[in-house]
């Protein structure tokens, strides 16, 4: 911008289109105080906070609280459990979707992949609240269906505690969200396939490729460079996990298996009112998230222009 | 109406064979949607089941001593349709304020002469990538005097970043050439997204309201952090209430320290809450079902 004529400019610019202004003023205020207050917020996380004096008159006191949170057993569990469940997601909730989406490219019953995908995509509404009500339902102990039909059936001669037992639990936990998300995940891939060539399909049918190899010679290749910008975005989420999932589902008996920094900080934080800590925890987070965003972007980035070329 | 499908489908095998791959892929893909609703007609037969029948793991996917009971008792409680009512008020003026709020911004940033677009887009984008985290907001919610205040549930989430960018980018593909004619002819700014702009973006519109409604009818969170008065508990704090108090009956059950009985009346209670609490989900879903996929692929694609 000419630095000069800054001035005069800026005024004819006001004048013309004020009204734009005006309309963007209404949500800028929005964010000025719930997104960018709360941001001054995290100074918290270097003082001794009280809730009386305020962020202006709380003492100073550098990393004291990161140090202290930092030693806490709690914080270093949340943490691997974070990572550790992130992991498993990745793993086992990453290639439902795209192996579901290839399926369902492939059908040739138009009426009956249209009721499938509704169905699939069904779970991804629901609220964790609910899904979380039943599978406490589900695989409650003896009363619950699962257990009550591997007990029927004699595949288990005593109760699976998937609820009650921290390795079930893990398993219980990465079920419940590949089941939430595998039919929504298929609809990005869905759109990537739909965007192929067909004439690649046809040159590989001519060439006598059978429908296996189509999909392995021309579909996947077709959707890599998707399935790899989402991998790189997935991993730089790593950091970063909901609360309400591993909350809801969790329970005392599993604590040390199911508690992640989101429930780690409610508690410390708005539970027990120790915000400069809980603060410090969220900031450690947010940085770290940050950084590996902006690296599986700058990465994504880079593997999108190879796509396209 | 979706009942029809595999019928259907049945008359479609008759006029031309299907593969052996093909009835494989069904199969498996029926599967997978068995897979998907399964857990909601166990639930459904719990809520419909006797104690006993619960208590013996009797229930899989059919009422067992069929009793509408558990209905009976959520119908004669008013707080349930207290909370009914108060979240779907909440719902109503949260994706109203957010709708208006997001065009608001959305529409000016894709008039090219505005001076400052680039500004105000690094000015919403940045928050997607670093937030004050909860606590903070948290602290602002209690500073603004709106703990325990139904305004704690609609005003501090009420703008996605990304959905104003998808709304944009929707706006962008609206031909400029529109706009700068009715520019010429006098209209203002207010009259070309009222008369133009609006009107041509009624399904991206109605896609976004459906993301907002959704987040909000199912959020839980805010309403865990900011709420703590019984009379304004949203449905899904309250159905959480009921749960983790019938997995705490359930836990003394285990340990020995309650009988079974609590907890199976427990139970079907709260399987019927959860159908409740379900019901108007799956009223909507089949009707807008197809706006959410449209959401995501606009989102997808250009975002």
């Amino acid at each position: 911008m000419e630095k000069g004529k800054r001035k005069p400019k800026f005024m004819v610019w006001l004048k013309r289109d004020w009204r734009l202004y005006a309309m963007l003023a209404i949500p800028f205020v929005w964010y000025l105080i719930f997104c960018y207050k709360p941001m001054t917020g995290v100074i918290i996380a270097f003082q001794k906070y009280s809730i009386f004096k305020g962020i202006t008159g709380s003492k100073f006191v550098g990393f004291e609280n990161f140090k202290f949170v930092f030693g806490m057993r709690d914080f270093g569990v949340s943490l691997v459990n974070t990572l550790w469940l992130n992991f498993l997601d990745l793993i086992f909730g990453f290639p439902m979707p795209i192996i579901l989406a290839i399926m369902l490219n492939e059908m040739r019953t138009p009426r009956l992949k249209k009721f499938s995908q509704t169905m699939l995509y069904l779970p991804h509404f629901l609220s964790w609240v609910i899904i979380g009500g039943m599978v406490l339902k589900i695989f409650a102990p003896t009363s619950g269906v699962i257990n009550a039909s591997l007990l029927q059936f004699g595949l288990v001669d005593k109760n699976v505690p998937f609820l009650t037992d921290g390795h079930w639990w893990r398993f219980t936990y990465v079920l419940v969200g590949v089941w939430q998300n595998m039919g929504w995940g298929t609809i990005i891939y869905l759109a990537a396939i739909t965007g192929l060539d067909l004439n690649l399909f046809e040159a590989a049918q001519i060439d006598g490729a059978n429908k296996m190899q189509q999909i392995w010679h021309v579909t996947l290749p077709g959707i890599r460079s998707t399935i790899v910008v989402l991998l790189i975005m997935n991993i730089g989420r790593m950091m970063s996990i909901g609360f309400d999932r591993p909350y809801i589902i969790g329970n005392t008996i599993v604590k040390d298996y199911c508690d992640v920094i989101s429930t780690f900080v409610y508690r410390v934080g708005i539970t027990n009112s120790k915000f400069d800590r809980a603060t410090a925890v969220g900031l450690f987070q947010s940085v770290i998230g940050l950084v590996l965003i902006s690296v599986a972007n700058a990465v994504s980035r880079l593997f999108d222009e190879q796509g396209i070329w | 109406m979706t009942a029809k499908a595999p019928a259907a489908d049945l008359m479609e095998k008759k006029k031309k064979p299907l593969g052996a791959g093909q009835i494989i892929l069904i199969v498996s893909m029926l599967l997978f949607v068995l897979i998907c609703t399964l857990p909601f007609i166990n639930v459904l037969a719990i809520s419909l089941s006797s104690k006993s029948a619960i208590l013996r793991g009797a229930v899989s996917f059919w009422p067992v001593e069929y009793t509408p009971r558990a209905y009976e008792v959520i119908v004669q409680d008013p707080s349930m349709f207290r909370s009914l009512f108060f979240t779907v008020k909440i719902t109503v003026i949260y994706t109203v304020l957010a709708m208006i709020l997001t065009i608001l911004y959305a529409f000016p940033l894709t008039m090219k002469r505005l001076k400052g677009r680039r500004f105000f887009m690094l000015f919403i984008v940045f928050t997607m990538y670093f937030s004050g985290g909860t606590i903070p907001i948290y602290l602002n919610v209690k500073e603004l005097g709106l703990i325990n205040n139904q305004w704690s549930l609609i005003l501090p989430g009420l703008i996605s970043t990304f959905n104003i960018i998808i709304l944009k980018n929707f706006y962008q593909g609206i031909p400029y050439e529109l706009n700068e004619a009715a520019y010429i002819d006098g209209a203002t700014d207010f009259q070309i997204l009222w008369r133009i702009y609006l009107p041509l973006s009624f399904s991206s519109m109605a896609t976004l309201s459906l993301f907002y409604a959704v987040g909000k009818w199912n959020s839980f969170s805010d309403a865990l952090y900011y709420i703590t008065s019984r009379d304004l508990q949203p449905l899904q704090l309250k159905l959480y209430n009921l749960i983790k108090g019938g997995q705490s009956v359930e836990v003394a059950v285990m340990e020995g320290n309650a009988n079974d009985l609590a907890s199976s009346i427990s139970q079907s209670i709260e399987s019927a809450t959860i159908i409740f609490a379900t019901v108007p989900i799956l009223v909507v879903y089949p009707f807008v079902q197809r706006y959410f996929v449209q959401g995501v692929t606009l989102g997808a694609v250009k975002g």
